[in-house]
């Protein structure tokens, strides 16, 4: 064997471990899902799947109202990503190509707040949401979190190097105002920067658990992985079925990663290496 | 002023809503952090009390010393197999770079609930995976739920599942970016492979290194959500699973001690913000 071939042996058989050893909890918990939960607490475990799938996937749709939680996380989620990409691109991009007095310090404002710890305010965030009313209410979810300053940061990045100057200037001459000229010159070239930020937020709200937990009280009301977590109560009874729930719960997410992966993975090291 | 008004209109959502959701409750903990208070009740003024009593609070010490210990559990391997991840798919000749990009990536995406409950099912005590391997090849099964280091290397093993792949990604983007002429160079000069991994490679990376030694540091100190679903309110067993941030939250919303869980917060700031200066000395320091 040359040892080139012998190069590629080593570093395939790397690899390919590494993924399986990655992919295997997603192959287990399929497995897991199709099987009875007295056939999940045998030992030694069973490694193939079973014929218990759909059994386990109805029990859940009795347990909670699955449907509910699914179309609540996808309101909120979606919801918010569209409010995310509006308002950060917008301020994105004026901090990005214009000047106006106090832009310097109001930045760096900006990017000190990304320090503090959310969960420092998570009692006085809390008391905030029951003077305004809005506990057990989807405002608690979707207005703290409608703009947010990494996005800002990651769009100000974006737009600097990716707006050309000449066609603002040329945008002026033709008499657009500010709005405009988002709208109409940078929205258009800030389109593919949006796959990142919009994944990155709409993953981060389907898969947020402490602050939902905490103001969601209305149990019409909750996200996926509250309804999920009322499901892990029920753990000794029917684990098969808390298995299935959470598949469900996580397949819309996969489905969406494998579509945008190849923009988002790029996008993600891009930003951090800039830094 | 006026003919930028426009400009202002578009950045103000950011400042108006951090002045109502972020800057009002930093104040407002820290105005908590001072007093004693059920969350119904009236609020009574309490001095220096809650920090007096975070002090000697033995728990709150299991706690920050339990969220350390899983920090390193966690970190040192995930950062170990991502700089390997990494080395491998950066070699030239490496193809479907893309799929394994994707499949590392993968286990990032999903939800920490999850994440949570395939791994409880993985360390099982009676019927669990792990158990199943060691049994396989002649080892005594451990009681991985019930022993303190135990539970401490599950919550680890979910954080090393979690991330690896992320800080992969990371490095090999540092990777990709160090320019080829600084090998070549080397080459030239008469260096080794290995002398040129020490003397440009580690030092080309060690702003990324910086970035995800910094960012595993925070997210590690703010761990709550897998403890929480792997090992309930209480931390398990010997309150071993017990982290800074889940006590945070057991004293403030299942006991209703809101003053004394602000008071917690803002220890758990003080710890991470010296904790990251350390790490950033640590890490940025050799290059000087």
């Amino acid at each position: 064997m040359t040892s080139k071939s012998l190069k590629s042996l080593v570093l395939y058989t790397g690899l390919i471990g590494g993924m399986l050893i990655s992919m295997f909890p997603f192959y287990w918990l399929i497995v897991m899902s199709t099987r009875t939960t007295s056939e999940i607490y045998t030992f030694p475990p069973r490694l193939w799947f079973g014929s218990e799938l759909w059994n386990n996937v109805s029990r859940v749709l009795q347990q909670i109202d699955f449907w509910g939680a699914f179309m609540n996380t996808l309101f909120v989620s979606g919801l918010v990503t569209v409010l995310v990409l509006f308002f950060d691109s917008l301020a994105g991009f004026a901090f990005a190509k214009f000047e106006f007095p106090g832009k310097k310090w109001l930045f760096v404002l900006l990017l000190a707040t990304m320090m503090v710890p959310s969960q420092l305010s998570l009692v006085p965030s809390f008391v905030l949401m029951a003077t305004f009313g809005w506990v057990g209410s989807f405002k608690a979810l979707i207005i703290p979190g409608m703009v947010n300053a990494f996005g800002i940061f990651w769009i100000r990045q974006y737009a600097t190097e990716s707006i050309p100057n000449d066609l603002l200037d040329a945008g002026r001459i033709d008499g657009c105002n500010f709005f405009r000229l988002y709208w109409n010159v940078a929205l258009p070239i800030l389109r593919p920067a949006f796959a990142f930020l919009g994944a990155f937020t709409f993953i981060g709200v389907w898969n947020d658990y402490l602050w939902p937990l905490i103001v969601l009280t209305d149990a019409r009301k909750y996200t996926l992985q509250i309804a999920l977590s009322q499901l892990n109560g029920l753990y000794n009874t029917d684990y098969a079925m808390v298995i299935a729930g959470t598949l469900l719960a996580v397949i819309p997410l996969i489905v969406m990663f494998l579509f945008i992966s190849r923009q988002f993975i790029s996008d993600i090291a891009a930003g951090a290496v800039k830094d | 002023m006026w003919e930028h008004r426009a400009l202002y209109v578009a950045i103000s959502p950011f400042y108006i809503l951090f002045a109502v959701f972020g800057l009002f409750p930093i104040a407002f903990s820290l105005y908590l952090a001072f007093h004693k208070w059920d969350g119904i009740g009236v609020m009574t003024y309490n001095g220096l009390n809650n920090f007096k009593y975070m002090l000697t609070d033995a728990e709150f010490w299991q706690a920050v010393g339990n969220t350390f210990m899983i920090w390193i559990y966690a970190t040192i391997p995930m950062l170990f197999f991502a700089l390997i991840i990494a080395f491998l798919l950066h070699a030239p000749f490496v193809k479907f770079r893309t799929l394994f990009r994707v499949g590392y990536f993968l286990p990032n995406v999903t939800s920490i609930v999850a994440v949570a409950i395939i791994f409880g099912a993985l360390f099982a005590n009676n019927y669990g995976f792990l158990n199943y391997l060691l049994q396989s090849v002649g080892l005594p099964v451990v009681e991985w739920l019930d022993a303190p280091w135990g539970i401490k290397v599950a919550i680890s093993s979910m954080v090393v599942w979690r991330w690896t792949g992320y800080n992969a990604v990371i490095y090999l983007a540092g990777l990709q970016s160090i320019p080829q002429t600084l090998y070549e160079a080397a080459k030239i000069d008469g260096a080794s492979g290995i002398q040129s991994f020490f003397r440009i490679t580690i030092p080309m990376l060690r702003p990324v290194i910086l970035f995800t030694v910094i960012t595993s540091t925070i997210g590690g100190m703010q761990l709550f959500t897998e403890p929480q679903i792997l090992v309930g309110n209480d931390g398990g067993t010997g309150a071993a699973g017990m982290t800074i941030v889940l006590y945070l939250y057991r004293e403030s919303f299942i006991n209703n001690y809101f003053g004394y869980g602000a008071a917690v917060g803002w220890g758990m700031f003080l710890i991470i913000a010296l904790f990251s200066i350390v790490n950033w000395k640590l890490v940025q320091g050799k290059s000087s």
